[in-house]
């Protein structure tokens, strides 16, 4: 169970109309690396993950929802008032044709959405090595798109996303080394 | 001096097409280098921490693009 709070994770800002940006930010949204990939693949790996990285998981995935509405915003923000000609100017015209100004889970090149880009292989030293990979790589995103970027207010909120994925990453790593069960030991090997 | 900012230098052709870029650079976030978080490490005040996505100075390792200024530590 879940329980909803009717704010963002951290504000949202945008302070120029350029919906070309949101053709970038999509790639977070329904991308390989993305902020719903990454929802999806922690909170389904971690019925099988050992009891001691279960929680993590389900707080990362959780906080991965959190950031997919920061993403879902930002994209709105950019072209809820975008005439037909804007979005077609900004590469748009073949989104708009198929779902007017409404989201949806594809990628910055128009690919939906598959559950092929995520995976569960039940071994749990497989499993969090590809969630560390998914972080890194939605670290390396954050990077790119920020620049192509030179909204400052957008950038702000995109380095805010960029650093939960270090500390992610960094929480993934943690939980491998528990599962190792050597830390605090005194042992040369 | 610690950076989180690395550079090489790949190879250039006489023949390339387009203008060649000398020096590409990469990033190694700070997670590198910390296996397992030690405890007692220095923290950002809390509304300071919260705008900033992480407690722990350690892990903050900002990034900004080429077409805005720069605060701080920037690429």
């Amino acid at each position: 169970m879940w329980i909803y709070e009717k704010k963002l994770q951290y504000p949202v800002r945008v302070s120029t109309c350029n919906p070309k940006l949101a053709k970038y930010l999509i790639e977070q949204y329904g991308g390989a690396d993305g902020e719903l990939a990454a929802a999806l693949r922690y909170l389904n790996q971690r019925y099988t993950i050992p009891d001691k990285v279960v929680g993590l998981l389900t707080d990362i995935g959780t906080e991965e929802f959190a950031h997919l509405e920061m993403i879902a915003t930002m994209v709105y923000k950019l072209t809820k008032d975008a005439t037909p000609d804007q979005l077609k100017e900004a590469g748009l015209d073949t989104h708009y044709v198929n779902h007017d100004n409404a989201l949806f889970y594809h990628n910055a090149g128009g690919v939906p959405f598959t559950a092929a880009y995520i995976q569960a292989k039940g071994d749990p030293i497989a499993d969090l090595y590809e969630d560390i990979a998914a972080e890194e790589k939605a670290r390396a995103t954050y990077q790119w798109i920020i620049n192509m970027s030179d909204d400052p207010d957008l950038n702000d909120g995109l380095r805010f996303l960029r650093e939960r994925e270090i500390i992610h990453a960094q929480r993934f790593r943690e939980a491998v080394e528990l599962l190792k069960e050597e830390r605090d030991r005194k042992k040369v090997f | 001096m610690f950076t989180t900012r690395k550079q090489y230098e790949p190879y250039v052709s006489p023949f390339d097409p387009c203008v060649p870029i000398r020096v590409k650079t990469y990033v190694t976030p700070p997670n590198l280098y910390i296996p397992f978080q030690p405890t007692n490490l220095p923290q950002f005040p809390l509304h300071e921490a919260l705008r900033k996505g992480t407690l722990w100075k350690v892990f903050y390792d900002p990034y900004y693009g080429p077409y805005e200024a720069k605060k701080g530590d920037g690429a």
